[in-house]
């Protein structure tokens, strides 16, 4: 069970003079189960791959296979495809439309075909899931607060049980307790439900305390790919795409230029206390 | 007398029914007491709720008090006559550039304010060019907002504020939208603006990374003024800050974590380099 992209290119606005290639061949193989964290600055082609995924957009060349089929085959039922491949998109909260939340959430079940029971079940046990408060089941989506908004909109999709969840830049203008609850909220779904996760993001330092694999694109296809440390390890390479690596990384590299033997390879305030205290610890 | 003097001021948010009976009351601002001297940089941090933009929402006479008071410039802003000398004393920027940029080429855009409050046309390109010039945009004068990034119109968002020639600039989570290089473009715009043209700012962010560099800080929770003090104050109360659910920076984190550890690390530090030098000494 897999998503593979086999030489992916898409490009904007064919033969209109304004042609941009928002992805230049791309590679990449995406395994049951895994956490991912897709990194790039503003119109690096992040978010476009991830619409690739579940087939809202259609590669310009090359194909996509998920779990062995061709989405681009005739036969393929693309509708399916987007109820297996959830997406979470930027500022959710603004397609939340029904008169209550639980309404908003049973949406997708019901439009899957499940009957009126089975959504509701559906929708429940998505709203529990994502811990909205049930007090405010039968709020009106235009009552609640930011971070609630934004629960409502995931549970809207979880409820659809997809296999793998895509959220882009999930906690954009969310303050810094709604983002952490956030993402506590979709590791826990993670680690629950097995479901593989791809969090878009431009944040370094939230990525790094979550995320088991980091792809960082750029200029439309994969710069750098791998695990935090290996990823975070490139940071001259990060900082001329404008990226940076988290701040406790740069300490570190500048501590081991300085001659400490310290890992240079930290990427969490922890780890990082860690190894400080074990070189400088008995000072 | 500050250039914005809060006195005790209070804002209540009453909920009414559909027969406008009143069904509940929030205090969004409850008793703040705020001096902003001319020239000054000031950050007011919290988190969403907190009334850090009910309160800037006073600073230009978009709401009134409930109670208390606030003056801007020496006009009190209760009073109706002294709504628009404040409009154009204190100028506004918000959250999201695409609710701010109204015309299709940036020119026009920042010229639209000044034009509105009848200035004449070789004064309006005048003000124009200084604004489009002061926060690095000048070049993009005639393209379309539409093609620009966040951080870009963000810019002109704030260049079309400068073109009424305000005293004081508030800018309410200007960042929040944009990715970290926008967030930067944006920030040291706005601190080049207070150093060279002496605009007085009151930066309302949840990024503390951001607020280093303020005169002074204040933190507001639950509509009161929790903290105030110059940033290296400010920082040095992790635990406090903590509490208030906001974001230390990594550096700042772990000297407080390695100073809790035992280890011989002053409070308040700021930066990297600071930490490197208080390890390496």
């Amino acid at each position: 069970m897999s998503l593979i992209l086999d030489h992916v290119s898409y490009t904007y606005s064919v033969g209109s003079g304004y042609e941009v290639n928002a992805l230049n061949d791309v590679n990449l193989k995406i395994d049951d189960g895994e956490f991912i964290g897709i990194i790039g600055h503003t119109g690096s082609g992040k978010s476009t791959l991830v619409q690739h995924l579940n087939g809202l957009i259609r590669a310009t060349s090359g194909t996509i296979y998920y779990n062995g089929a061709d989405i681009y085959d005739k036969d393929y039922d693309r509708k399916e495809l987007r109820t297996q491949v959830g997406m979470v998109f930027q500022y959710p909260e603004h397609q939340l439309f029904e008169t209550t939340v639980f309404e908003d959430v049973k949406y997708g079940p019901k439009n899957q075909g499940l009957d009126d029971k089975q959504a509701t079940l559906r929708a429940y046990e998505a709203l529990q899931k994502v811990k909205f408060p049930e007090e405010n089941y039968d709020a009106s989506p235009f009552e609640l607060s930011g971070g609630q908004k934004r629960r409502a909109a995931i549970a809207g999709v979880i409820a659809m049980k997809p296999a793998v969840l895509i959220l882009d830049e999930p906690t954009a203008g969310l303050d810094p307790k709604g983002r952490d609850e956030i993402l506590d909220l979709i590791k826990e779904m993670h680690e629950k439900s097995k479901i593989t996760i791809i969090l878009v993001s431009h944040s370094m330092e939230d990525v790094a305390n979550y995320v088991d694999r980091i792809i960082v694109m750029e200029k439309g296809a994969p710069l750098l790919d791998g695990s935090p440390r290996e990823v975070f390890a490139h940071d001259k390479q990060l900082e001329k795409i404008g990226l940076a690596v988290p701040q406790v990384t740069y300490l570190m590299h500048d501590l081991a230029a300085k001659g400490y033997a310290v890992d240079p390879d930290v990427t969490t305030v922890e780890e990082a206390k860690q190894e400080i205290l074990r070189v400088f610890g008995n000072r | 007398m500050g250039i914005i003097e809060a006195k005790d001021l209070v804002h209540e948010y009453y909920r009414r029914d559909e027969e406008g009976n009143v069904e509940s009351i929030e205090t969004a601002v409850n008793h703040v007491n705020l001096t902003v001297e001319p020239g000054q940089f000031i950050s007011i941090l919290g988190h969403n709720g907190s009334g850090k933009s009910t309160l800037a929402k006073h600073i230009n006479a978009l709401l009134l008090p409930t109670e208390g008071s606030l003056w801007v410039d020496g006009k009190d802003t209760s009073v109706h006559a002294n709504e628009l000398p404040i409009r154009k004393t204190a100028g506004m920027v918000f959250q999201n550039p695409d609710n701010q940029i109204i015309a299709s080429v940036v020119e026009e855009d920042v010229g639209f304010g000044p034009e509105n409050i009848g200035i004449e046309t070789d004064e309006i390109w005048r003000r124009v060019e200084k604004a489009l010039t002061a926060v690095g945009m000048w070049e993009y004068r005639s393209h379309s907002p539409n093609r620009l990034s966040g951080g870009q119109k963000q810019r002109v968002a704030i260049a079309g504020v400068m073109a009424m020639e305000p005293k004081c600039i508030i800018l309410d989570e200007p960042t929040a939208m944009l990715d970290p290089d926008g967030r930067k473009e944006v920030i040291e715009t706005v601190h080049e603006l207070n150093r060279k043209k002496g605009v007085t700012v009151i930066l309302i962010t949840h990024y503390m990374e951001e607020v280093v560099d303020s005169d002074y800080v204040y933190v507001m929770e639950k509509g009161s003024v929790v903290m105030k003090g110059k940033p290296r104050e400010i920082f040095s109360q992790v635990e406090a800050l903590k509490q208030y659910r906001l974001d230390v920076p990594q550096v700042t984190l772990l000297a407080h974590e390695l100073r809790q550890a035992g280890m011989d690390i002053p409070e308040g530090i700021l930066t990297r380099e600071e930490l490197l030098e208080a390890l390496c000494h």
